[in-house]
């Protein structure tokens, strides 16, 4: 049957990516005995192919291990794998909801990275008791003390008895284990007899058993045919399993106060699993929900098409399929005059796109264009009324804009001291607010108030290779403020180009509109007309090129024995032109266009 | 207009920018070739009985390597078939090469009125580059017995060479002018798939002019020939009035033609429909096919009115005449702008590319030499 609160551990892992949390996490789960060796597989709990390339998460995961600790009690750890990046920050935070304590792992050569940072502050902020692991001891470059003085000094929590261990070897395993159930709370509260309530943790869908969900029992209990309540999205659904993760899935009888594991409940679509919600007895509902439930708000957005027009169904069915799993994913179809039938995605922020784009081309085989991320604007317009503005192309007339605000974040940078000049210029470049610089070490740690906008397109690469890997980058959303922006717009032949709208500063809009003009010219091909290309403000021409005619462009000899293979080649281009777009009496081909999106704004 | 053309498939050696069907052979039998020859004269006469011959051309791979007997073989088999008229041209293309050269005559008794020689450069450097198997000098020794030997002469030249200034072009053609007589083909280098320069230029050995430096040399030709009374009446073809290339003419505007030996391509109006035939490239199976069937065409192809009116577009629109608008409706029944939206030609028109009368449509300088383009505009 359940446990006592004071024999359970619930725990999360904080570790920044490639500092070995999910090979430490196996290892626990191994020296538990919850796997055999042979049953081993490296990072068990990041399963999603994906997810193991990366090393990150995406969907939190948990395991319960049985450890009979040096006092002799068995206890039941649950093992709490989080999300590891910022995008799913509202995912992490309900993650770490769920728990009492956390194992901050760090690297023993690499130090404190600021996604540690942001991630070790949440858990603070819900809490936690901390036990720091300087992981990776066994690497000829590590230097436990230099990075257990940086864990004082950056992050400011006690790290003398930081716990020292190799992943690798199985070093300070036990030693782990041992301060997971001394230094860690039990649950703080919980009631068996009250009505049942628990967080929903996470939930992904399982092809043959529906939505499983994650939870933690706050109290009483869920049990296998009961009729649950969700009581954000106002829906009964009657439990037919319950289990815990061991990590196997294994059926149990009842989940009770302090424990976690998974249900499920015939549920088809994961949009009725939010993330954050509670869960109670229909018959015997408990009085409030969990604080700090909210929906996921996508906040980067971008449009993706099929190269291949022909393979728009198979987009829609792809995305379709993502977002049985991911309910942050939004999609709408949107038809593009340059690039064709495609979807306006919204994405919590830029990891979240980008595995979402690479999970489209790597497990659906779709070759896509993206066009340029862009944020969410809000326009006050001159009628008093709010527009919500997702793509740059629905941006109303000029004159009916009274302002622009745009989101701004909070963006905290770790860098080795010798790149701080070429960072800070950087930041500055990208309209940002210095608020506070300090050092740790030879490391400095910048925070800097940014617009979201200047950080979607290329900043992370061009803060990766300022210092040359070495820096690291974190963020938190701010607030919403008023901007000098204005929507530029790309016209060939004086047609706009949609793909190619954007919304940009004032003043960095003549330059970008050049760059642009200048970088399309290069790309479209030389035809038999003079080609415009030209970037504009509310009709007003910013930028100009022009591509010349084609001086000549004929076949030199056209005989008798050539009128076959010409006039089939001409068949040829007819079908080829499904691929072309028509700008005035000038066909462009979408590679061009595609090309354009592609170079980012170097 | 109706023309004949027979192709002899065989060279001496092989030139790298050449992608003609064209091989080399030890050995050739001049009998067997003209009697297949004959056979198949016989077998497309028969298909094509109401027509009168105004122009038979023998072209290749180098037709002048024939024995004269052969082409006279050839003509006379033309003639037992078809009615001839009266100012039929007959062509030969010839390299000038002396052993070559010194057989004019005997095609000129064989009944060949009119050879196109060539020349290719007017530079000994350039003809090696070539691969060309003659000198400067006999080349215009050649030019000299074609002038006393023929009523018409034709000779060719390859411009935009590697390396060559527009200057350096200028000149050579101002040179070339002295030995012209009323024709001259002027083609721009292009470099073919499946031939040796083809991989050459792909791994970097040579380059050519660009498309701009291109456009000017084309330029200066025309400005060149222009002055010297030898106007463009094609994109490479120039002449002086009434000496056009007959038998090419009746490629350009669309009339029917037969082709006879390997590799050969035809259009022939069967029953009002269009059929295109295209003999059998490699000389031995053509020889073959010939034997066993009386031609040595691959399974005729049907060409229906769109790609009628599709093809008399492309080959009309090379001509500085241009295309009378009558031949649209003559060839598919149909007037030019069922198949072609007017706007498409307002554009055209007014880029001045093209210009419409109520009789014919032409395409201007400009249009012409960017006609890939204006084509590719027009019917893709």
């Amino acid at each position: 049957m359940t446990k006592k609160l004071s024999e359970i551990r619930n725990f999360a892992i904080i570790a920044h990516i490639d500092h070995g949390k999910s090979t430490l996490a196996d290892r626990l789960i191994q020296h538990c005995g919850g796997l055999t060796d042979r049953e081993m597989r490296e990072q068990v709990l990041d399963n999603m192919e994906l997810e193991q390339e990366r090393g990150i998460t995406i969907k939190a995961q948990t395991v319960r291990l049985m450890y009979t600790a040096k006092d002799g009690i068995e206890y039941q750890l649950n093992l709490m794998d989080t999300p590891g990046h910022v995008d799913f920050s509202y995912e992490v935070s309900r993650s770490l909801a769920s728990c009492e304590g956390s194992i901050l792992v760090v690297d023993a050569s690499q130090g404190v990275e600021a996604q540690t940072l942001a991630n070790v502050y949440q858990a603070i902020d819900n809490d936690h008791e901390i036990v720091p692991v300087i992981n990776k001891i066994d690497l000829p470059a590590a230097e436990p003390d230099r990075v257990q003085q940086e864990i004082e000094d950056v992050i400011g929590i006690p790290a003398d008895d930081a716990v020292h261990a190799s992943a690798k070897t199985g070093q300070g395993i036990e030693e782990l284990l041992e301060a997971v159930v001394t230094k860690l709370p039990p649950p703080r509260e919980g009631d068996a007899e009250a009505p049942t309530k628990a967080l929903l943790v996470d939930s992904w869908y399982d092809p043959y058993l529906g939505v499983m969900i994650l939870v933690r029992v706050i109290d009483g209990y869920l049990k296998k045919g009961m009729k649950a309540y969700f009581m954000g999205t106002k829906a009964a659904r009657e439990i037919d399993r319950v289990g815990i993760f061991g990590p196997k899935p294994t059926m149990v009888d009842a989940l009770g106060p302090g424990e976690m594991g998974f249900i499920t409940a015939g549920i088809k679509d994961i949009s009725e699993t939010l993330v954050g919600d509670t869960i109670t007895e229909e018959r015997k509902r408990c009085e409030k929900p969990l604080a700090g439930f909210k929906p996921s708000v996508p906040m980067v957005f971008c449009s993706l098409f099929p190269t291949d027009n022909g393979e728009y169904e198979k987009l829609r069915d792809s995305i379709g399929k993502l977002k049985l799993n991911d309910a942050a994913l939004h999609y709408e179809p949107e038809n593009s005059q340059a690039l064709g039938m495609g979807f306006r995605c919204g994405f919590l922020g830029l990891l979240h796109m980008e595995i979402i784009q690479e999970r489209l081309d790597r497990e659906f085989d779709l070759d896509l264009i993206p066009t340029a991320p862009s944020v969410v604007y809000m326009i006050h317009k001159t009628d008093g009324t709010i527009q919500e503005l997702y793509n740059p192309v629905d941006m109303p007339d000029v004159v009916k804009i009274k302002e622009i605000h745009e989101p701004w974040i909070n963006a905290t940078i770790l860098t080795p001291d010798e790149y701080l000049g070429g960072l800070l210029t950087l930041c500055e470049e990208r309209r940002g607010v210095q608020i506070d610089l300090t050092y740790a070490g030879e490391r400095a740690m910048l925070k800097y108030k940014l617009p979201l906008n200047e950080v979607v397109f290329d900043f992370y690469d061009r803060l990766k290779s300022i210092s040359r890997g070495y820096a690291s980058f974190d963020y938190e959303l701010a607030e919403y403020a008023k901007g000098d922006l204005v929507k530029m717009e790309v016209l060939v032949n004086a047609e706009p180009v949609d793909a190619l709208a954007m919304v940009v500063p004032r003043d960095q809009a003549e330059r970008r509109g050049r760059m642009l003009c200048e970088r399309l010219k290069d790309l479209i091909p030389r035809q038999m007309f003079k080609i415009a290309v030209q970037a504009a403000i509310g009709g007003k021409v910013i930028a100009r090129e022009t591509i010349s005619a084609m001086r000549k462009d004929v076949t030199a000899k056209c005989y008798g024995g050539d009128v076959s293979r010409k006039r089939k080649l001409l068949e040829k281009q007819k079908k080829g032109k499904k691929k072309m777009r028509q700008y005035g009496n000038v066909e462009i081909p979408q590679s061009a266009f595609i090309a354009a999106l592609k170079m980012g704004d170097e | 207009m109706f023309g004949i053309y027979i192709h002899w498939p065989f060279c001496a050696s092989k030139c790298p920018y050449c992608d003609f069907n064209s091989h080399v052979r030890q050995r050739i039998d001049q009998h067997v070739w003209a009697d297949a020859y004959t056979r198949e004269i016989e077998h497309y006469a028969a298909l094509t009985k109401d027509k009168i011959v105004t122009s038979v051309f023998f072209g290749g791979g180098t037709p002048s390597l024939m024995e004269p007997d052969t082409a006279a073989t050839v003509i006379a088999a033309i003639r037992k078939h078809w009615p001839m008229a009266n100012d039929c041209e007959i062509t030969l293309e010839a390299n000038p090469t002396s052993i070559e050269a010194d057989k004019f005559a005997g095609f000129r008794a064989a009944g060949i009125d009119r050879v196109s020689v060539g020349v290719q450069a007017l530079n000994d450097a350039d003809l090696k580059f070539l691969g060309r198997q003659h000198s400067k000098d006999q080349a215009l020794r050649a030019l000299d017995i074609a002038r006393n030997t023929f009523d018409r002469y034709s000779f060719d030249l390859i411009y935009a060479r590697p390396n060559q200034t527009p200057q350096a072009w200028e000149t050579e053609l101002r040179e070339a002018m002295n030995y012209a007589g009323g024709h001259l083909s002027l083609y721009q280098l292009t470099i073919e798939k499946g031939t040796p320069f083809y991989t050459q230029y792909s791994r970097g050995d040579f380059s050519i002019p660009t498309n701009d430096e291109g456009g000017e040399l084309y330029e200066i030709t025309q400005r060149v020939l222009e002055d010297h009374g030898l106007p463009a009446y094609e994109i490479s073809n120039h002449a002086s009035e009434g000496q056009q290339s007959r038998h090419n003419l009746t490629y350009w505007r669309y009339y029917d033609y037969v082709g006879i030996g390997p590799g050969a391509h035809g259009r022939l109006t069967i029953d009002g429909n269009k059929v295109g035939t295209r003999g059998h490239r490699a000389p031995e199976i053509w020889l073959d096919k010939v034997a066993k069937n009386g031609h040595g065409s691959h399974p005729y192809e049907a060409i229906d009115t769109d790609q009628r009116f599709a093809e008399m577009l492309m080959m009309g629109l090379r001509l500085r005449e241009g295309i009378k608008l009558s031949r649209f409706t003559e060839e598919t029944g149909q007037s030019l702008d069922t198949y072609i939206p007017q706007t498409k030609f307002q554009s055209m028109i007014d880029e001045g590319y093209i210009t419409l009368t109520d009789t014919t449509i032409t395409a201007t300088q400009d249009g012409r030499q960017r006609l890939n383009g204006l084509l590719s505009y027009l019917l893709a």
